[in-house]
Protein backbone atom coordinates (compact mmCIF):
# COMPACT_ATOMS: atom_id res chain seq x y z
CA UNK A 1 0.00 0.00 0.00
CA UNK A 2 2.78 2.42 0.97
CA UNK A 3 4.70 1.51 -2.18
CA UNK A 4 1.67 2.36 -4.32
CA UNK A 5 1.20 5.65 -2.52
CA UNK A 6 4.89 6.46 -2.92
CA UNK A 7 4.82 5.69 -6.63
CA UNK A 8 1.67 7.75 -7.07
CA UNK A 9 3.31 10.69 -5.28
CA UNK A 10 6.36 10.57 -7.58
CA UNK A 11 4.14 10.20 -10.65
CA UNK A 12 1.95 13.12 -9.66
CA UNK A 13 4.73 15.44 -8.48
CA UNK A 14 7.24 14.80 -11.25
CA UNK A 15 4.89 13.99 -14.13
CA UNK A 16 6.38 10.55 -14.73
CA UNK A 17 4.85 7.25 -15.74
CA UNK A 18 4.64 4.48 -13.11
CA UNK A 19 7.38 2.38 -14.71
CA UNK A 20 9.94 5.17 -14.29
CA UNK A 21 9.56 5.16 -10.50
CA UNK A 22 12.11 2.55 -9.44
CA UNK A 23 14.47 2.47 -6.46
CA UNK A 24 17.29 3.51 -8.77
CA UNK A 25 15.65 6.74 -9.88
CA UNK A 26 17.92 9.52 -8.66
CA UNK A 27 17.51 13.26 -8.08
CA UNK A 28 18.84 15.51 -10.84
CA UNK A 29 19.45 12.65 -13.31
CA UNK A 30 16.26 13.30 -15.27
CA UNK A 31 14.90 16.70 -16.34
CA UNK A 32 11.63 16.06 -14.48
CA UNK A 33 13.36 15.79 -11.08
CA UNK A 34 15.19 19.09 -10.67
CA UNK A 35 15.39 21.32 -7.60
CA UNK A 36 12.05 22.99 -8.33
CA UNK A 37 10.27 19.68 -8.83
CA UNK A 38 11.96 18.39 -5.68
CA UNK A 39 9.98 20.90 -3.59
CA UNK A 40 6.74 19.83 -5.25
CA UNK A 41 7.68 16.21 -4.55
CA UNK A 42 8.35 17.01 -0.89
CA UNK A 43 4.96 18.69 -0.58
CA UNK A 44 3.31 15.71 -2.26
CA UNK A 45 5.03 13.20 0.05
CA UNK A 46 4.13 15.25 3.12
CA UNK A 47 0.50 15.32 2.04
CA UNK A 48 0.38 11.68 1.03
CA UNK A 49 1.84 10.36 4.27
CA UNK A 50 0.63 13.20 6.51
CA UNK A 51 4.08 14.03 7.82
CA UNK A 52 6.38 17.05 8.03
CA UNK A 53 9.89 16.31 6.82
CA UNK A 54 12.98 17.78 8.45
CA UNK A 55 15.23 19.91 6.25
CA UNK A 56 18.06 17.35 6.58
CA UNK A 57 15.75 14.66 5.22
CA UNK A 58 14.75 16.87 2.28
CA UNK A 59 18.42 17.34 1.48
CA UNK A 60 19.15 13.61 1.83
CA UNK A 61 16.22 12.45 -0.32
CA UNK A 62 18.36 11.78 -3.37
CA UNK A 63 16.61 8.71 -4.80
CA UNK A 64 13.46 6.65 -4.54
CA UNK A 65 15.34 4.11 -2.40
CA UNK A 66 16.53 6.90 -0.12
CA UNK A 67 12.98 8.28 0.07
CA UNK A 68 11.81 4.90 1.41
CA UNK A 69 14.59 4.83 4.00
CA UNK A 70 13.73 8.34 5.16
CA UNK A 71 9.98 7.76 5.19
CA UNK A 72 10.54 4.69 7.38
CA UNK A 73 11.82 7.10 10.05
CA UNK A 74 8.34 8.67 9.99
CA UNK A 75 6.73 5.25 10.57
CA UNK A 76 5.86 4.63 6.93
CA UNK A 77 6.37 0.90 6.36
CA UNK A 78 7.38 -0.57 2.98
CA UNK B 1 -9.32 41.79 -2.19
CA UNK B 2 -8.07 39.04 0.15
CA UNK B 3 -11.28 37.04 0.57
CA UNK B 4 -10.68 33.74 2.38
CA UNK B 5 -6.92 33.90 1.90
CA UNK B 6 -5.08 32.42 4.87
CA UNK B 7 -2.28 34.80 5.89
CA UNK B 8 0.30 34.36 8.64
CA UNK B 9 1.60 37.63 10.10
CA UNK B 10 4.56 37.64 12.50
CA UNK B 11 4.79 40.32 15.15
CA UNK B 12 1.06 40.89 14.83
CA UNK B 13 0.55 42.10 18.38
CA UNK B 14 1.58 45.72 17.82
CA UNK B 15 2.80 48.43 15.45
CA UNK B 16 3.00 47.68 11.75
CA UNK B 17 2.08 43.99 12.24
CA UNK B 18 -1.11 44.83 14.08
CA UNK B 19 -2.21 47.30 11.39
CA UNK B 20 -1.43 44.74 8.68
CA UNK B 21 -3.64 42.25 10.54
CA UNK B 22 -6.44 44.81 10.79
CA UNK B 23 -6.24 45.71 7.09
CA UNK B 24 -6.08 42.07 5.98
CA UNK B 25 -9.13 41.05 8.03
CA UNK B 26 -11.02 44.07 6.71
CA UNK B 27 -10.21 42.85 3.19
CA UNK B 28 -11.62 39.40 3.93
CA UNK B 29 -8.57 37.37 4.88
CA UNK B 30 -8.25 34.76 7.60
CA UNK B 31 -5.26 35.97 9.59
CA UNK B 32 -2.98 33.90 11.79
CA UNK B 33 -1.51 36.22 14.39
CA UNK B 34 2.00 35.18 15.40
CA UNK B 35 3.73 36.61 18.44
CA UNK B 36 5.09 35.69 21.84
CA UNK B 37 2.46 37.28 24.07
CA UNK B 38 -0.42 34.81 24.16
CA UNK B 39 -2.75 36.97 26.26
CA UNK B 40 -2.23 40.02 24.04
CA UNK B 41 -2.82 37.99 20.87
CA UNK B 42 -6.04 36.57 22.31
CA UNK B 43 -7.34 40.10 22.95
CA UNK B 44 -6.40 41.25 19.45
CA UNK B 45 -7.99 38.18 17.88
CA UNK B 46 -11.17 38.87 19.77
CA UNK B 47 -11.17 42.47 18.53
CA UNK B 48 -10.56 41.41 14.92
CA UNK B 49 -13.34 38.82 14.92
CA UNK B 50 -13.75 35.20 13.96
CA UNK B 51 -11.31 35.37 11.05
CA UNK B 52 -8.35 36.07 13.35
CA UNK B 53 -6.54 33.15 14.98
CA UNK B 54 -3.84 33.72 17.62
CA UNK B 55 -0.68 31.60 17.38
CA UNK B 56 1.68 32.21 20.29
CA UNK B 57 5.25 31.10 19.65
CA UNK B 58 8.78 32.48 19.59
CA UNK B 59 9.62 33.23 15.94
CA UNK B 60 13.34 32.91 16.70
CA UNK B 61 13.02 29.40 18.14
CA UNK B 62 13.57 26.90 15.33
CA UNK B 63 11.55 24.10 16.91
CA UNK B 64 8.64 26.34 17.87
CA UNK B 65 8.47 27.65 14.29
CA UNK B 66 8.40 24.10 12.91
CA UNK B 67 5.63 23.21 15.34
CA UNK B 68 3.64 26.29 14.30
CA UNK B 69 3.82 25.34 10.63
CA UNK B 70 2.94 21.74 11.51
CA UNK B 71 -0.14 23.12 13.21
CA UNK B 72 -1.08 25.19 10.14
CA UNK B 73 -0.60 22.19 7.85
CA UNK B 74 -2.61 19.88 10.06
CA UNK B 75 -5.47 22.16 11.08
CA UNK B 76 -5.84 24.59 8.17
CA UNK B 77 -4.13 22.75 5.35
CA UNK B 78 -3.10 25.76 3.31
CA UNK B 79 -1.27 29.08 3.46
CA UNK B 80 -1.85 31.82 0.89
CA UNK B 81 0.25 34.56 2.41
CA UNK B 82 3.07 35.17 4.84
CA UNK B 83 4.14 38.53 6.21
CA UNK B 84 7.56 38.42 7.86
CA UNK B 85 7.05 41.50 9.94
CA UNK B 86 8.50 40.83 13.41
CA UNK B 87 11.77 42.63 13.92
CA UNK B 88 14.31 43.81 16.44
CA UNK B 89 16.32 47.03 16.27
CA UNK B 90 19.23 48.00 18.50
CA UNK B 91 21.07 51.16 17.52
CA UNK B 92 24.75 51.51 18.44
CA UNK B 93 27.99 52.62 16.79
CA UNK B 94 30.03 49.77 15.34
CA UNK B 95 32.63 49.99 18.08
CA UNK B 96 29.95 49.68 20.75
CA UNK B 97 28.01 46.82 19.21
CA UNK B 98 28.39 43.51 21.02
CA UNK B 99 28.59 40.52 18.70
CA UNK B 100 25.83 38.98 20.82
CA UNK B 101 23.61 41.97 19.94
CA UNK B 102 24.43 41.58 16.24
CA UNK B 103 23.53 37.89 16.44
CA UNK B 104 20.30 38.63 18.29
CA UNK B 105 19.17 40.96 15.48
CA UNK B 106 20.23 38.47 12.84
CA UNK B 107 18.23 35.74 14.61
CA UNK B 108 15.01 37.72 14.66
CA UNK B 109 15.28 39.81 11.50
CA UNK B 110 17.09 37.43 9.17
CA UNK B 111 17.14 33.80 10.31
CA UNK B 112 13.51 33.75 11.48
CA UNK B 113 12.44 35.37 8.21
CA UNK B 114 14.37 32.73 6.27
CA UNK B 115 12.88 29.84 8.22
CA UNK B 116 9.32 31.15 7.94
CA UNK B 117 9.74 31.58 4.18
CA UNK B 118 11.33 28.13 3.91
CA UNK B 119 8.38 26.45 5.60
CA UNK B 120 5.73 28.63 3.97
CA UNK B 121 7.02 27.84 0.49
CA UNK B 122 6.66 24.14 1.28
CA UNK B 123 2.92 24.66 1.77
CA UNK B 124 2.69 27.04 -1.17
CA UNK B 125 4.63 24.70 -3.48
CA UNK B 126 1.84 22.18 -3.16
CA UNK B 127 -0.76 24.82 -4.06
CA UNK B 128 1.51 26.34 -6.74
CA UNK B 129 0.47 29.74 -5.48
CA UNK B 130 1.13 32.13 -2.62
CA UNK B 131 2.65 35.46 -1.71
CA UNK B 132 5.30 36.35 0.83
CA UNK B 133 6.05 39.89 1.93
CA UNK B 134 9.22 40.52 3.90
CA UNK B 135 9.64 43.68 5.95
CA UNK B 136 12.97 45.11 4.84
CA UNK B 137 14.08 48.63 5.78
CA UNK B 138 15.37 51.83 4.26
CA UNK B 139 18.30 51.32 6.66
CA UNK B 140 19.16 48.02 4.98
CA UNK B 141 18.82 49.65 1.55
CA UNK B 142 20.74 52.87 2.17
CA UNK B 143 22.71 52.31 5.39
CA UNK B 144 22.57 54.52 8.45
CA UNK B 145 25.38 55.60 10.78
CA UNK B 146 24.96 54.01 14.19
CA UNK B 147 22.81 51.18 12.93
CA UNK B 148 25.27 48.84 11.20
CA UNK B 149 24.04 45.68 12.92
CA UNK B 150 20.41 46.40 12.09
CA UNK B 151 21.37 47.39 8.53
CA UNK B 152 23.27 44.11 8.17
CA UNK B 153 20.26 42.06 9.23
CA UNK B 154 17.83 43.96 6.98
CA UNK B 155 20.09 44.09 3.90
CA UNK B 156 20.25 40.31 4.20
CA UNK B 157 16.45 40.20 4.07
CA UNK B 158 16.50 42.21 0.83
CA UNK B 159 18.99 39.78 -0.74
CA UNK B 160 17.00 36.82 0.50
CA UNK B 161 13.82 38.27 -0.98
CA UNK B 162 15.34 38.66 -4.44
CA UNK B 163 16.95 35.20 -4.41
CA UNK B 164 13.85 33.40 -3.14
CA UNK B 165 11.66 35.24 -5.64
CA UNK B 166 13.74 33.77 -8.47
CA UNK B 167 13.73 30.30 -6.95
CA UNK B 168 9.98 30.13 -6.34
CA UNK B 169 8.64 32.00 -9.36
CA UNK B 170 8.40 28.72 -11.34
CA UNK B 171 6.10 27.43 -8.59
CA UNK B 172 3.80 30.44 -8.78
CA UNK B 173 4.93 31.85 -5.43
CA UNK B 174 5.64 35.59 -5.35
CA UNK B 175 8.09 37.09 -2.85
CA UNK B 176 8.49 40.81 -2.35
CA UNK B 177 9.97 43.18 0.20
CA UNK B 178 8.63 46.39 1.68
CA UNK B 179 11.20 48.86 2.95
CA UNK B 180 9.65 51.36 5.37
CA UNK B 181 11.34 54.66 6.09
CA UNK B 182 10.62 56.49 9.35
CA UNK B 183 7.36 55.00 10.63
CA UNK B 184 5.89 56.21 13.90
CA UNK B 185 5.79 53.05 16.07
CA UNK B 186 7.09 51.75 19.43
CA UNK B 187 10.36 51.01 17.67
CA UNK B 188 10.96 54.70 17.02
CA UNK B 189 9.28 56.02 20.18
CA UNK B 190 12.56 56.74 21.95
CA UNK B 191 13.83 59.11 19.24
CA UNK B 192 14.36 62.60 20.69
CA UNK B 193 12.58 65.67 19.32
CA UNK B 194 15.87 66.79 17.82
CA UNK B 195 16.38 63.45 16.07
CA UNK B 196 12.83 63.58 14.72
CA UNK B 197 13.34 67.09 13.33
CA UNK B 198 16.55 66.02 11.65
CA UNK B 199 14.83 63.03 10.09
CA UNK B 200 11.82 65.06 8.93
CA UNK B 201 14.14 67.44 7.09
CA UNK B 202 15.18 64.50 4.92
CA UNK B 203 11.68 63.26 4.07
CA UNK B 204 10.46 64.64 0.75
CA UNK B 205 6.78 64.43 1.66
CA UNK B 206 7.45 66.26 4.92
CA UNK B 207 5.82 63.85 7.35
CA UNK B 208 6.57 60.68 9.22
CA UNK B 209 4.98 57.53 7.90
CA UNK B 210 2.30 55.65 9.78
CA UNK B 211 1.53 51.98 10.05
CA UNK B 212 -1.38 52.28 7.63
CA UNK B 213 0.98 53.49 4.89
CA UNK B 214 2.92 50.23 5.21
CA UNK B 215 -0.09 47.95 5.70
CA UNK B 216 -1.76 49.25 2.52
CA UNK B 217 1.24 48.26 0.42
CA UNK B 218 1.66 44.90 2.16
CA UNK B 219 -2.01 43.99 1.63
CA UNK B 220 -1.75 44.97 -2.04
CA UNK B 221 1.32 42.74 -2.51
CA UNK B 222 -0.52 39.84 -0.86
CA UNK B 223 -3.48 40.24 -3.19
CA UNK B 224 -4.05 39.02 -6.72
CA UNK B 225 -3.84 42.67 -7.86
CA UNK B 226 -0.06 42.20 -7.53
CA UNK B 227 -0.01 38.91 -9.44
CA UNK B 228 2.75 40.08 -11.83
CA UNK B 229 5.02 41.55 -9.15
CA UNK B 230 7.81 39.51 -7.58
CA UNK B 231 11.39 40.04 -6.44
CA UNK B 232 10.85 43.75 -5.70
CA UNK B 233 11.89 45.80 -2.69
CA UNK B 234 9.44 48.68 -2.57
CA UNK B 235 10.09 51.70 -0.36
CA UNK B 236 7.37 53.26 1.81
CA UNK B 237 9.41 56.23 2.92
CA UNK B 238 7.88 59.46 1.64
CA UNK B 239 10.96 60.06 -0.47
CA UNK B 240 13.35 59.83 2.47
CA UNK B 241 17.14 60.14 2.14
CA UNK B 242 19.57 58.88 4.77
Amino acid sequence: MSQQKLTAAFVHALGLTDDKVTDDLTYNTIPEWDSTAHMILIAELEDTFDIMLDTDDIIDMSSVAEAKRILAKYNVQF
Amino acid sequence: MLEQKVILITGANRGIGLTIAQVCTRLGAIVLLAGRNDAQLEIIAEQLGENAIPMAYDIADEEQVKAAFGHIKQHIGRLDGLVNNAGAMQSAPVGMTRIADLRAQLDVNTVATFQHAQLATRLMAKQQSGAIVNLCSIIGEQGSAGQAAYATSKAAVSGMTKAMAKEFAPLGVRINGVAPGFIDTDMTADFTAGQREEILANIGLGRMGNTQDVADLVSFLLSDHASYITGQIIGVDGGMRL
